[in-house]
């Protein structure tokens, strides 16, 4: 039982897993971009090599700094997207529950944003603990609109927060994004996804052009590695949450494994082709827009979905 | 450690420093970022914040109103990182080789490891130097 619990955690649906897959997304994300602006783009493995790269240089702590905080943030971060990839990961391969439940998992999400802030803000850099202060902000933009979205599915498989019954739910009815309301909870999903990794248009807080990653801005060397590889990790943990909840799911069997992939493959393009054809957006237009327009279409996506539709 | 150097050869993230300079050679470098030259492709990108740099690029003479900045960046980045002196400035000082606020030894502000002679250098010159660099690297 223990034993099965760790090879979750670490190596299938967990941390080795997400981790090699995420950073091959990422790579698809670069490549794809570049093709975008009519380059050639970094080859396969450059995503590993700045990995590896990163972790062999050296780790530099600031003076004035809780020190203490500044290295935490990056580890516990890696370790709760770690325990978020089981979660979803444990449910969509082989049916079973892994303990948690969607609350655990959005609880997890919401903590991962308030690590980026206590990194950013340990530092005492300004322009960190501006990143730090807009990514509090975006988090109260986003956050009413995905837990409204996860709640579209949890109502339609009948009130239930367990991963593998909304699962069994979509193997007996079919998928959810197949209803009015699950295809608006969708749309309304993908951008959120979008403002939760901080993609363009939502990449408010590490705004490069004049904050310069902004809570990162003082990591470097080892630290920074693991906050990179978070944020690969979530080019899977995203898109699986999304098909666990809406596209009813893998079937691992036959042309089921084809499926799967392309269901995996549409959502990051689809990623992919906001981030390359959007500006960024202001902090306060991003907040207007989610909560005047997402939020209340998420909640009319709820009130159908209650309704049945 | 040959390992690490051949990873490191093939993700160079590159740090801009403005010493001083005409603005001449910061045109050339932003042409050599541009997607016509596409140095993604052996992994070089820009960054923002030096303490994620392995390469500073110096353009200009160091002069002694920034020279204590340079010293600084360069203490504050990560080892290893090397040093790219783009154009004949840092190289000889040019024309500003006698003015009266240029800094006597270069050497003792900041160690460069490259040169890239040209007033200003082409992009295609800066991507010769970085693969030799790279070539440095790998051994």
């Amino acid at each position: 039982m223990r034993a099965t619990y760790l090879l979750y955690l670490f190596i299938f649906p967990g941390l080795l897993f997400t981790a090699v897959l995420g950073l091959l997304a990422g790579w698809l994300d670069r490549k794809v971009s570049a093709r975008f602006q009519f380059r050639v783009g970094p080859p396969l493995f450059q995503n590993f090599n700045d990995l590896f790269k990163l972790l062999t240089k050296e780790t530099i702590l600031i003076r004035d700094t809780m020190s203490g905080v500044f290295i935490a943030a990056p580890l516990a971060a890696l370790a709760m997207l770690t325990i978020i990839s089981a979660l979803v990961g444990v449910p969509l391969f082989f049916r079973t529950s892994f303990g948690g439940d969607l609350i655990v998992v959005m609880y997890l999400l919401m903590l991962f944003s308030v690590l980026i802030v206590l990194g950013g803000a340990s530092t005492g850099n300004v322009f960190s603990s501006l990143g730090a202060g807009r990514e509090i902000k975006l988090l109260l933009a986003d956050e009413l609109a995905f837990i409204l979205v996860c709640l579209v599915a949890v109502i339609k498989a009948g009130y239930t927060l367990r991963f593998n019954e909304i699962l069994a739910y979509q193997a007996e009815q079919g998928a959810i994004a197949g209803s009015v309301s699950g295809t608006m909870a969708l749309v309304i999903g993908l951008l959120c996804i979008q403002a939760k990794m901080t993609l363009p248009p939502f990449h408010i807080p590490e705004a490069e052009t004049e904050l310069a990653e902004g809570p990162l801005i003082d990591y470097g060397g080892p630290l920074l590695a693991f906050w990179k590889l978070g944020h690969f990790m979530m080019y899977v943990i995203f898109p699986f949450l999304l098909i666990l909840l809406f596209l009813g799911g893998f079937k691992l069997q036959g042309l089921g494994i084809l499926w799967a992939l392309l269901k995996y493959l549409a959502i990051v393009v689809v990623m992919i082709i906001i981030k390359n054809t959007n500006p960024r957006l202001r902090i306060d237009t991003a907040i207007s827009f989610f909560w005047k327009v997402a939020s209340p279409l998420a909640f009319l996506a709820v009130v159908l979905a209650v309704l049945g539709v | 450690m040959s390992w690490s150097k051949k990873r490191l050869a093939k993700s160079l993230w590159v740090f801009h420093v403005s010493a001083s300079p005409c603005n001449n050679c910061d045109i050339e470098i932003l042409d050599l970022l541009t997607p016509r030259y596409d140095v993604e492709r052996f992994g070089i990108k820009l960054v923002g914040s030096i303490r994620h740099a392995d390469v500073i690029l110096l353009t200009g003479i160091v002069n002694q109103k920034v020279a204590p900045m340079v010293k600084r960046l360069y203490e504050q980045a990560p080892k290893p990182v090397f040093v790219v002196g783009v154009g004949t400035c840092p190289m000889s000082g040019a024309c500003f080789k006698e003015s009266y606020n240029i800094v006597p030894e270069r050497k003792d502000v900041i160690p460069i490891d490259v040169y890239i002679p040209g007033c200003p250098p082409k992009p295609e010159a800066m991507i010769e130097a970085i693969v030799k660099l790279m070539g440095v690297l790998r051994g």
